[in-house]
Order: C-alpha cells, then sequence, then structure tokens
C-alpha cells in the first residue's frame, strides 16, 4: 500500500496576520509558514496506518517558503518519501491550479490513497481534497475522523453537523480529507528533526499546469467588520477579572 | 437563466432558501431547490423555492458523497443555474469543488456575504481562520459555499411552489463507495447544548497541563467545560466537550472562552450564546469580531483571579 499526503502550508499560529500594501495579500514578514494543521492530521493518520500495514507513506508538497521545513517534518514523523513538486509560480490563493500540480504528481507517483487535510486557511476557492478526486476521478470523502486501509479498499469515518458520524468505504485509489487522525499528532523531539534535516532526501517532479480560463479573482483582503463591537476590557489581570465579575453581576450570568 | 439552484441538505437548513432569495431577484430568476433523497420530499421547509426539484433513488439516502455529487452535477448540467449555493457543511466540502471541477464552473468558498451585479457575482469570504475577509468577484455561472455562520434569516414568503423531477443519473446504478453504517457515538453524560454557563477552552490554553485552570474557573461559575476543535484534536479533552460545526452547537446564558481565537467553525457553534467573554492575548483574535466583552491578557492570570475573586 503506497500512501500520499499531499501537504500546504499556513502561518503559524500566533503570528500577526496583517493585510500588506498591494492590499490583496497578508504581510508575509510578519508569519512563519508552517505546515497546514489539517495536513499534519492526515500525516498522522497516515504514519498510523503504516505502523499497522507496512504501507510507505510519501509526503508531496509544491515548492513555495517554508515547503523544504515542512517536507522534513513530515520525515521526521515518519514519512517514507519526500515529494517536491515544481509547477511554477502558482498565485498563493489559487487552490484550484494548486490541485491540477497534485494531481499531475499523483498520476506519476500512483498511489493507493490520498490522504490530506481537509481545508487550509486559505482555501477559498476550494479545498483540495475534492478538486484531487474530481480531476483524477477517484471517489472521495471529507471530514473524516478515523481511515482504516487494507488491499483495495479504505474504511472511513465521515463526521457530520452536530457531531454525528457515519463510516463509508471507498474503493481505491480514493481521495479522502482527513479533520482529525485517529490520535493526535505525535511528537517530535527535537533530536529527530535534526536528524531529519541532515538525512532527508527529496525527490522533484517537474509538472506544468494552466489556471482555468474563469477563475475568480481577489478583489481585497480587509478585516472583518466586527458583529458584536465587544466592549475591550482593559487593564491588568486583577482589574480585568474584576470589571468581568462586575458584567457577570450586572447580566445575571451567574450561577444562583 | 438566472436561476439560483440551492442543494438542499436533510434536514432542510430553510435559512440557505432566505439567503438565495435575493440573490435569485437580482439574477431575475426562479429559486430552484435541490433534493436528492431515497424518495421525494414532503415539501416541509420548502416554501420559499419557485422550484422543488426532486432527485428520488434509493442511492441517495443514506447520504453518499459519490452518489450525491453526481446528482448535483446532473441538475447543474440540466437546468444551468447562473449560481450554485450549497451550506458549508461536511456535504459542501464534499460536493462545491467537485462539482465546480466536474462542471467546469468557478467556485468560491467560505462566503459569508454575496451580491449579483449584470453578470457578476461579488463574494465576501473569511480567510485565515476568519481573522480576514476576502473580496471577491466571479463571472457566472459559479458555484457558492456559503458559511453557516451567514445563515441568518428565514426566507421571508412562499415562493411559486412549483414541482419538478431530475431524471437520476446513471453513475447512481454503478457506485463504486458503499455507506457501511451510522456510528453510535457513547452516552458520556455530558451534553453542552443544555448548560446555562460554559467555560470554552481553545488552543491558547497550551496543553493538557493547563486544563486544571479553566476547570477551576469553570467550577467556580457553575459552568461545564468546553472546548475548540484544536483542544480536542490535541487529545486534551474528550470530543464530548467539543464546541462548533463538528461538536455542539451551544447557546447558554453565558459563554467565557480562553484562548480561543473564533474560528467561523467554532463560532458557528456558540453565536447564540446570550453573552460572550472573551479571553486571548492576541488582539487580532477573530473571537473579538463576535464577543460583547473581550479582554486581550494573559489568560492564565485572568482566569485564576476569576476564579479566587469568585471564590471570596
Amino acid at each position: 500500500m503506497h500512501i500520499a499526503v499531499p501537504i500546504r502550508l499556513m502561518p503559524k499560529i500566533g503570528d500577526e496576520i496583517d493585510v500588506d500594501e498591494s492590499g490583496t495579500d497578508i504581510d508575509r514578514d510578519l508569519v512563519e509558514m508552517v505546515l497546514n494543521d489539517f495536513d499534519d492530521q492526515a500525516l498522522e493518520e497516515a504514519v498510523l496506518i503504516k505502523e499497522a500495514t507496512g504501507a510507505t507513506v510519501t509526503a508531496v508538497g509544491l515548492r513555495s517558503e517554508g515547503i523544504d521545513q515542512a517536507l522534513r517534518l513530515a520525515y521526521a514523523r515518519g514519512a517514507d518519501r519526500l515529494v517536491l513538486v515544481e509547477a511554477g509560480e502558482l498565485d498563493a490563493y489559487d487552490s484550484r491550479t494548486a490541485a491540477l500540480a497534485f494531481a499531475e504528481a499523483l498520476r506519476e507517483l500512483a498511489p493507493d490513497l490520498v490522504l490530506t487535510g481537509v481545508q487550509a486557511p486559505t482555501d477559498l476557492f476550494g479545498q483540495i481534497p475534492p478538486y484531487l478526486a474530481a480531476t483524477l476521478g477517484w471517489p472521495q470523502a471529507n471530514v473524516v475522523v478515523g481511515v482504516e486501509a487494507s488491499d483495495g479498499a479504505a474504511r472511513v469515518i465521515q463526521e457530520y453537523a452536530g457531531g454525528r458520524l457515519a463510516v463509508l468505504d471507498l474503493p481505491l485509489p480514493a481521495v479522502v480529507g482527513v479533520q482529525s487522525a485517529s490520535s493526535p499528532p505525535r511528537y517530535v523531539a527535537m533530536a529527530r528533526l535534526r536528524q531529519a534535516m541532515t538525512e532527508a532526501q527529496t525527490e522533484t517532479i517537474e509538472v506544468g499546469v494552466d489556471a482555468p480560463a474563469t477563475a475568480p479573482e481577489l478583489i481585497s483582503l480587509s478585516r472583518p467588520t466586527p458583529q458584536a463591537h465587544a466592549t475591550m476590557i482593559e487593564g491588568d489581570a486583577d482589574e480585568a477579572a474584576e470589571r468581568i465579575l462586575a458584567v457577570l453581576r450586572e447580566r445575571g450570568a451567574l450561577a444562583g | 437563466m438566472g436561476d439560483v439552484l440551492v442543494y438542499v441538505e436533510s434536514p432542510v437548513n430553510d435559512r440557505l432558501l432566505g439567503f438565495a432569495r435575493p440573490l435569485a431577484e437580482a439574477a431575475g430568476g426562479a429559486l430552484v431547490a435541490l433534493v436528492a433523497g431515497a424518495e421525494s420530499p414532503d415539501g416541509d421547509g420548502l416554501a420559499a423555492a419557485d422550484v422543488v426539484l426532486e432527485a428520488a433513488h434509493p442511492a441517495l439516502s443514506p447520504y453518499l458523497p459519490e452518489a450525491h455529487q453526481a446528482v448535483l452535477a446532473a441538475a447543474i448540467r440540466e437546468r444551468t443555474p447562473d449560481l450554485v449555493l450549497l451550506e458549508n457543511t461536511t456535504s459542501g466540502y464534499d460536493l462545491a469543488a467537485s462539482c465546480a471541477t466536474a462542471t467546469d464552473l468557478p467556485f468560491v468558498g467560505y462566503c459569508v456575504g454575496l451580491s449579483v451585479h449584470g453578470g457578476e457575482a461579488e463574494a465576501t469570504s473569511g480567510i485565515y481562520g476568519g481573522q480576514l475577509e476576502a473580496t471577491v468577484r466571479t463571472s457566472l455561472p459559479a458555484v457558492f459555499a456559503i458559511n453557516s455562520t451567514a445563515l441568518h434569516e428565514e426566507p421571508r414568503g412562499a415562493g411559486r411552489g412549483e414541482r419538478a423531477q431530475l431524471a437520476p443519473p446513471a453513475e447512481l446504478s454503478e457506485l463504486r463507495t458503499k455507506f457501511v453504517e451510522p456510528v453510535v457515538p457513547p452516552d458520556e453524560g455530558v451534553d453542552l447544548t443544555k448548560a446555562e454557563r460554559i467555560v470554552c477552552v481553545g488552543r491558547g490554553i497550551g496543553g493538557a497541563d493547563n486544563i486544571p485552570i479553566a476547570e477551576e474557573l469553570a467550577e467556580a461559575l457553575g459552568a461545564e467545560l468546553g472546548a475548540s476543535r484544536p483542544v480536542i484534536d490535541s487529545g486534551w479533552l474528550p470530543k464530548v466537550r467539543q464546541v462548533g460545526k463538528s461538536g455542539a452547537k451551544v447557546t447558554p446564558k453565558l459563554y467565557l472562552s480562553l484562548g480561543v481565537s473564533g474560528a467561523p467553525e467554532h463560532v458557528e457553534g456558540m453565536q447564540g450564546a446570550e453573552l460572550i467573554v472573551a479571553i486571548n492575548s492576541d488582539p487580532g483574535a477573530a473571537i473579538f469580531n463576535i464577543a460583547h466583552y473581550g479582554v486581550v491578557a494573559d489568560l492564565f492570570d485572568v482566569a485564576d483571579e476569576l476564579t479566587n475573586l469568585i471564590g471570596d
């Protein structure tokens, strides 16, 4: 069994997200790009399947700032192969063309199963798994919280509103959009990460893709208009706590 | 021309039809509700549609992505609508981008606002976990996935109430995927939907070791402990404590959050709370856009102090 895990990047949690001077991108000087959260979950699920069945796991990333570190992290987590896809200059928000680039690479890699994050914070123009499934003509399921794979089939748990769940069987090859792994992504010790940095070999696949003719256009990015105009409570922790307590009393939100 | 085709899930969320109605008026077409199921729908919640387009086939219930994908793509090809709308739920993730590919239409996701001008649509979409909004323009026809948080209003009036049948596409008799069984989650004796007060922890709590700080505050307030998805996915609290799209949809008197960023998937589950107080060290956190009171501070200091004050 060969599992491919397309991975993408997101700004590190806690980094400042601010609109840059062009008005159509974030200020990239303020953020470090790291492995997308949901791709981390997909990677963990792939490694769990590897441990259970002896599958081979290939992490696949598109050339962009920060992708080398993310691929090496994938190696440290248990990926066997690392593939860097060279697709030329891709727009950071054009997930549809990114999916076409992944699909080209996947045709070459011919995995049995594709596990990837159900979404990334920049998937404005569509998520990768449904685009991959439609482009490759493979069955799919998204918002998946558990995958078991055997020869020829993947058994997945799909999650619906309110936490309802159902089990589906997908014949392979198939694409699965992972929301969470069966267990939390494993901790990687710094020593292991450093080892991966020197040990990991990355293969390169070159692909040629054209953006769709009728792509939507990103006009601008801005801060959302607050819905509630929160009253901001100032002061140090003591003052803030006192003020919160006063608000809870005023609003009758305390017990008894 | 000018039709708005709405993919309607079961159970019907008629607020998606409420969202679609002004768009049908602006586009000068009919509001068409596609209902895919094992049997003809009984019409509950569908009164706002001008046309209820029924796709009835045994393979359409229970829900299977492959089957519904085939039906939505067939409906788009047959009706050639200007706008195709889905709610950004699990089926939205499965169907929107895949059907846009199958029918060669542009797709815009995470919409919180949408308007039609001439042959174009302008959408406002949540991006970067709701920290920013993107303004997007696309030619029509196009497919749009609408965030559940944007579906505020029920339809104001009734539509024409016509009925039409969609011939089941051939793919339905040769499906590759199979529904196996529903999973019944274990009853763990926690029901956040009935809680009057909730202390909700987010990623900012930093680790399982810090959960007791939130537990103490919850106990002092007589509140249940809830959590956002990253906390659950990291294994710091059990799934039954999750608030949001894939957890509980809660409407407590008080929702007090500690280190919750306020991603749209979380907001969907708690925006109905009467009083929302958010504590987060990041002044740019999206939670402050929905909170009634906000504190930019170290959550541990404030939580400890608040627990002490209530105890006094």
